[in-house]
């Protein structure tokens, strides 16, 4: 599969909100971000106003890394737009991400696979991706 | 308070289609809805509770209107939705509901037809916008917990299309599966890769139809003419990442709901005699299978490999049906014809190729959801009087 190409898919402008707002305004920066709670001191994702671990309204925006290793994956065959490799990245900050991978060979893709963040334009703010470091 | 034996699974009906383009979805709920009062040897009129989830057109009171319910005496109404075990949540409902006498006979119906027409999208959870975007699908989720699976314990294909030999043996007998046709594990590891490492054969079926079943009082029950079949104990739960930081795709919220039910029901997997799993995918049924606690975490390919799931064979007989990967998935939801085989095999009503002897003690669990992002499981003990 590694002839699988994911640069020509189009993919969905998010359509943001108040909450996240600030995720897409940095992703047009280049900027992966990350919630950290600072009662708690645990990070997650995706970005919350509340702690989903303590419930603390002390969230606060952290830049990631960007830097992480495949957790797990599956290549989707059948698609009508062709393959795509889901999976999620567990981040060097702790938190898990669902993704996509892309520009790599997703036939040779492994879990514990060293991998980083890459952004792909949408209509909108563009979306995160990872790719094979 | 506990529901056990408050309530009892009086009238059982599975609509024979897998392929309805002639009928609305509207007229499958209502023909399931017949079927299962006339098992129970009832009315509609006598009907005061009723159970239905997202596959009902527009909700619970648009079918309450339609069917023709009696709303003079309609006093119970759940529309609870956890996807494909909906229906194994809305028995224990049910069940409370009749101990706390807020109804005496309820109805719960599914019904739909993914294979003729296109399934309306569910709406979006606050993940939308950072998850939409992957593709996320049942066959590609269920095969990032397959490949976490093998990964962490070493389970093979060969131990999951075992899952699928076994049902493709039960449902050989049934005249209404839509795959009838008894496979081998070669069979399965052959077929195509659909989403690695689920081949084609790993996957349940998608039909149009649906079930529908009655649940009442002990005193009702006993007024009818059926076996007498209810429910000692009953689980629910629900899991997903968590904000990244819990993501383990190597179990499911079945490890949290099945203990619930054992306790409840009093009994230990050891003393079930016939398992309905959920088998939306052969991984599926695995996984709960470790976590419903029939063998340990990580070792459920050895547990499912050689048969061991085949009635009159294995040790643990399950979805004597065919189950969602031969016979029947009604709206991609399969909970409700887990519950349906459960009670025939409970009243001795299965096929007598695959009827499990002196069958008095079954377990139901169904998932909802995808396991790979979030989902909802539901366990429930069934006991024959």
């Amino acid at each position: 599969m590694s002839e699988a190409k994911t640069q020509e898919k189009k993919y969905p402008a998010p359509q943001g909100n108040p909450e996240t707002q600030a995720f897409w305004d940095a992703a047009k920066q280049g900027k992966f971000m990350i919630k950290r709670c600072t009662a708690c001191g645990e990070a997650h994702y995706f970005p919350r106003s509340i702690c989903p671990f303590c419930f603390s309204d002390k969230t606060v925006w952290e830049e990631s890394s960007g830097e992480g290793e495949i957790y797990t994956f599956s290549l989707m065959r059948k698609s009508p737009t062709g393959p795509y490799a889901i999976g999620y990245v567990k981040l060097k900050e702790g938190p898990a991400v669902q993704t996509n991978f892309v520009d790599c060979d997703l036939g040779a893709l492994k879990i514990g696979q060293k991998v980083k963040v890459v952004f792909k334009p949408t209509d909108g703010a563009p979306l995160p991706f990872f790719t094979a470091v | 308070m506990t529901i056990k034996g408050q309530a009892y699974i009086a009238g059982i009906f599975e609509h024979p289609t897998r392929h309805a383009p002639d009928k609305s979805t509207a007229q499958l709920h209502a023909e399931v809805a017949k079927g299962a009062i006339e098992d129970a040897g009832l009315t509609i009129d006598d009907v005061d509770g009723y159970f239905c989830a997202g596959d009902a057109p527009g909700g619970a009171w648009p079918m309450v209107d339609y069917l023709g319910f009696n709303t003079k005496k309609l006093r119970h109404i759940d529309s609870t939705e956890t996807g494909g075990c909906s229906y194994i949540i809305h028995i224990g409902h049910a069940a409370e509901a009749i101990a706390a006498g807020k109804c005496s006979i309820a109805l719960v119906t599914l019904a739909g037809k993914p294979r003729t027409s296109v399934m309306p999208p569910r709406a979006a959870g606050a993940e939308v916008d950072f998850e939409a975007a992957y593709g996320a699908t049942t066959h590609n989720a269920y095969g990032m917990c397959a490949m976490r699976h093998m990964h962490d314990y070493g389970t093979t294909s060969e131990q999951l299309a075992w899952i699928k030999v076994a049902a493709s043996h039960h449902a050989q007998y049934n005249p209404h599966a839509m795959l009838k046709d008894v496979v081998t594990v070669e069979d399965v590891v052959n077929s195509p890769m659909i989403s690695d490492p689920l081949h084609r054969m790993d996957c349940c079926v998608v039909t149009d139809g649906g079930g529908a079943l009655i649940v009442t009082t002990p005193e009702i029950a006993r007024s009818l003419k059926k076996p007498l079949v209810r429910l000692i104990g009953h689980g629910e739960a629900m899991k997903g990442p968590r904000g990244g930081k819990d993501l383990d795709l190597t179990y499911s919220a079945g490890v949290w709901s099945g203990p619930r039910a054992f306790e409840e029901a009093g009994v230990t997997p050891k003393d079930i005699k016939y398992a309905s799993i959920y088998d939306s995918f052969t991984i599926t049924v695995l996984m709960q299978l470790e976590d419903l606690g029939f063998c340990k975490k990580g070792e459920g390919g050895k547990f499912v490999a050689d048969g061991n799931l085949i009635s009159g064979v294995g040790k643990l007989p399950f979805n004597t049906d065919g189950g969602g990967l031969c016979s029947n998935h009604p709206v991609n939801r399969g909970g409700m014809t887990k519950i349906l085989e459960a009670v025939r095999q409970l009243r001795g009503e299965a096929h007598p190729k695959v009827q499990v002897p002196n069958c008095d003690l079954a377990l139901v669990h169904g998932t909802g959801g995808l396991l790979g992002v979030r989902h909802a499981a539901s366990t429930a003990v069934l006991e024959r009087v």
